[in-house]
């Protein structure tokens, strides 16, 4: 005799694992008082050279830390340290983003309490690490004035994650005959009103207002602050 | 690429229910995938394949439900479908939504067990 098949109801996120743990570590750096910032961009964006130099300028004033993910290297986490902040390397292997449980573990012996800013640079990609949560209060995504201005209708996911975009390398735009007026429009196509900020990390153009809303964000962050990424879920 | 690791994850999940149900079959996994999960269908489909082999079960199809974008409109108000994910704007009078309140959803619905 055939069983016949009873449907089931089931209500359950795929990723909930993930969510559950990133949720948790929201919880522990708000509790801390530390404000977490991370960062997504495809490979050679300028994620560690804007890093280097936000690490630098907010930690005279802010104690800052930074965790890197890459597949394989701690060259990122070597250049990160020459800013005097303790970095942490995350080697993900064949892994091609971060999830919240790596970020536990990297910071299981750390003292949150000690910080007012974690950064975590995810992996280069701008597709994979659009669907995991990692605990961070912002995500900004960055894309670089070599990449074309319509990086953001190619990836419109990443960019519906994310807080804020920043768009790097500032410096080549001329070089590169970068239209800003079209990058402007394409990202208000795939997330209208999204807040931007165009930066030179190697000249330093426009990293007083980038650093200047974060230090304006922090204090805010009393309450656990729900990112982008943590309303996938609605 | 990192539908494998979402193949492997709904199976996991589908291991657990059909423990919690008593099910000694599951002929059926129904999932609900929004544009803006950042999971891709077809991908998703050829991976699941593989897992299913990894995980011995072989018998359960993986049946997708895709949902659409919807935004809040501050001209129509409430949930509205969006142009495109290049164009989020509403569907009905062209205002740019203020809010992504659909479209992300990456979740198991049902599943189909024997008995």
């Amino acid at each position: 005799m055939t069983n016949h098949p009873r449907l089931v109801q089931v209500r359950q996120q795929v990723l909930k694992h993930n969510d559950v743990v990133a949720r948790a570590l929201r919880r522990r750096c708000a509790a801390a008082g530390v404000f977490v910032v991370s960062l997504v961009s495809s490979p050679g964006s300028g994620k560690t050279t804007f890093l280097e130099a936000t690490l630098a300028a907010l930690g005279r004033s802010r104690r800052v830390a930074a965790l890197v993910g890459d597949l394989a290297t701690d060259n990122d986490a070597r250049r990160l340290a020459r800013s005097g902040a303790p970095v942490r390397q995350i080697v993900t292997g064949a892994v091609c983003h971060l999830e919240a449980q790596m970020v536990q573990d990297a910071l299981a012996d750390w003292r949150l309490e000690d910080l007012d800013f974690l950064f975590i640079e995810n992996v280069g990609n701008l597709v994979c690490p659009a669907s995991y949560d990692l605990g961070e209060n912002l995500r900004a995504v960055l894309f670089s004035v070599t990449e074309g201005e319509d990086k953001p209708q190619k990836y419109p996911t990443i960019f519906n994650t994310a807080d804020l975009a920043v768009i790097t390398k500032l410096d080549l735009a001329a070089a590169v005959e970068f239209d800003a007026a079209a990058a402007a429009a394409s990202l208000a196509g795939v997330r209208p009103g999204m807040k931007v900020f165009q930066v030179s990390a190697k000249t330093g153009q426009g990293m007083s207002a980038w650093l200047e809303f974060l230090q304006a964000s922090a204090p805010a962050q009393l309450a656990p602050a729900a990112s982008c990424s943590e309303k996938r879920h609605l | 690429m990192h539908e494998l690791s979402i193949a492997l994850s709904i199976l996991d999940l589908v291991e657990r229910e059909a423990q919690r149900h008593g099910a000694v079959e599951v002929r059926a996994v129904h999932l609900k995938l929004g544009p803006l999960a950042g999971v891709v269908h077809k991908a998703l489909l050829s991976a699941y394949g593989l897992a299913c082999e990894i995980c011995a079960r072989p018998d359960c199809r993986l049946v997708i439900e895709e949902t659409p974008i919807l935004g809040d409109c501050p001209v129509c108000g409430g949930p509205q479908g969006v142009v495109s994910a290049q164009e989020m704007r509403c569907t009905i009078c062209g205002t740019p939504i203020t809010a992504v309140v659909g479209g992300r959803e990456l979740e198991i619905t049902a599943m189909e067990m024997v008995p």
